[in-house]
Parts: C-alpha cells; sequence; structure tokens
C-alpha cells in the first residue's frame, strides 16, 4: 500500500513482540481504518506476531460488498484478504459490535474468530503493544 | 521505564495532541526516557512551522520543537501521512516538485517502521488518540 512499506530493515535484533490493532472506525468516514491497515503490513514485514481486532463501527471495515465508486475513496477491503500472505491471520471481531450492527460472521471478506467483549479484554490484556485507531 | 509516544490527532483540534505534550513533558521531569515519539494520522500537523496561531494561545508546534531541543528527543513524522497531508522536508519537496518544504526543526520524516521499532525497543508504546 505505502511505498515507504520496506525501507527499514531494523526488527530490533530479532525480538518478537505481540502487536495487536484495534479497528474501532467505520471505514470510509475517516482515514483511521486505511492508515492503521498501513501500520498493520509494516508490523508484519518487520516478523512481528500481529493481530487485529475489530470492535464497535470497526467491524465495518471488513464487511462484503464495498462499493466506493461514487465516493471517489479506495475500497481498502480487498486488502484485509491479502493479509494471509503477511502471515496474519489472527483476525478478532467482538461478538457484541457484530450482533448490535445485525451482522453475522458471513458477512465478512475474511475468515475471523468472534470473541465475546469479556474475551476480547483478555486478550488485549496478553498484548505487549495495542494500538488503537 | 523507556516510553515511546504516539500521536494521531492534529493540533487544536484534538487535545490528544496537547495531552502528548504533557505526558511526554512529565515523564522527562520524572526522569523516564522518551525513546521516540512518533506523529501518525492527522498527528502529523503537529510538526508544519508555519502554524501561526493567535498569541495569548499556546504554540503546539513550538512546544515540541523547544521540549525536543531540552531533551534531543527524536520526533519522527509519518512519511505516508505526511505526504497526504502537505508536509515536507526540503529533499521530499524537491523530490516531488514542490516549491517550499514546512517541516519543523527538530522533527524529521521517516516511514512507519519507526513506529514498529518504537514498539519494539520501548517498555510501553502509549497511544494518543480519538
Amino acid at each position: 500500500m505505502a511505498d515507504d512499506t520496506m525501507e527499514e530493515g531494523s526488527n530490533g535484533g530479532g525480538v518478537i513482540k505481540k502487536f495487536m490493532f484495534v479497528n474501532r472506525k467505520a471505514p470510509y468516514g475517516t482515514v483511521y481504518a486505511l492508515e492503521s491497515l498501513e501500520v498493520v503490513l509494516i508490523a508484519a514485514a518487520f516478523e512481528q506476531d500481529v493481530s487485529l481486532a475489530f470492535i464497535d463501527d470497526g467491524v465495518y471495515e471488513i464487511v462484503k460488498g464495498q462499493d466506493t465508486k461514487s465516493t471517489e475513496m479506495k475500497n481498502f477491503s480487498p486488502a484485509y484478504r491479502a493479509l494471509e500472505g503477511y502471515d496474519i491471520e489472527k483476525l478478532y471481531v467482538e461478538k457484541e459490535s457484530m450482533e448490535t450492527r445485525g451482522l453475522t460472521e458471513k458477512d465478512f471478506v475474511v475468515p475471523v474468530q468472534i470473541l465475546s467483549a469479556k474475551e476480547m479484554a483478555d486478550l488485549m490484556e496478553s498484548q505487549d503493544v495495542v494500538l488503537s485507531f | 521505564m523507556k516510553l515511546a509516544v504516539l500521536v494521531n490527532e492534529g493540533p487544536y483540534t484534538h487535545q490528544a495532541s496537547d495531552t502528548a505534550y504533557q505526558f511526554t513533558k512529565a515523564a522527562l521531569e520524572k526522569g523516564h526516557e522518551i525513546f521516540r515519539v512518533f506523529f501518525y494520522n492527522d498527528g502529523v500537523n503537529n510538526g508544519t512551522r508555519l502554524m501561526v496561531p493567535p498569541s495569548d494561545d499556546r504554540n503546539i508546534q513550538k512546544r515540541w520543537t523547544e521540549l525536543a531541543e531540552k531533551h534531543k528527543l527524536d520526533l519522527v513524522v509519518c512519511i505516508a501521512a505526511a505526504q497526504r497531508r502537505g508536509l515536507l522536508d526540503d529533499s521530499e519537496a524537491k523530490r516531488h516538485g514542490k516549491d517550499a518544504s514546512n517541516i519543523a526543526p527538530g522533527f524529521r520524516i521517516s516511514g512507519l517502521g519507526q513506529l514498529v521499532e518504537a514498539g519494539i525497543q520501548a517498555d510501553r508504546l502509549v497511544v494518543f488518540g480519538d
């Protein structure tokens, strides 16, 4: 995505930390979703243990059938499907956020694990670095 | 403790930018090390030398620049986020054929790898955002 993706090589001398990216915003109303995804890809390039959490309106980021033509914005939802190629396979959706919005697991462009708010909190607790967007 | 700070919001619009500064200053005064302050999203706008706030208000850019000078802070602005928003240093301005650069003293432009590295190297990465 970003043209500066691979410019720095240091991964801190082989240290691998658990990075969680918490995505809380709808995909196009603000730039947070897109710019979060850009950091995710860099963290993967640094060979970190990356996971993504989708909560609140963040669950809309991975909903199928996004069409941005009329807004002249770039539809970046296909990029979530490419995450597997970066060995990013830990994608979590908060159950309460999903259900409140009338969504089910079948509505997402990628396979995800559904967690309760409590389970999500425990997972966050186990991380080294939590970046919230 | 070795801390890293992420600033995700722009100056004057959002308190996150003020709080990040106050936190960084307080941490330094308490004797903590600040490994790096990284500016992302609209946070990159904290680093423009062209801001001219009213004289009875704080100057957010100057505050960062002075803190950086005093404590040899590493203030890094994300290149991709900066380019979108029109924040350039001399070499980026030249590279993109622009007639001016606007990055403030004490700030430097670099890649997102610097943020990930800060997350790896610091004991805590503290995020200031919306």
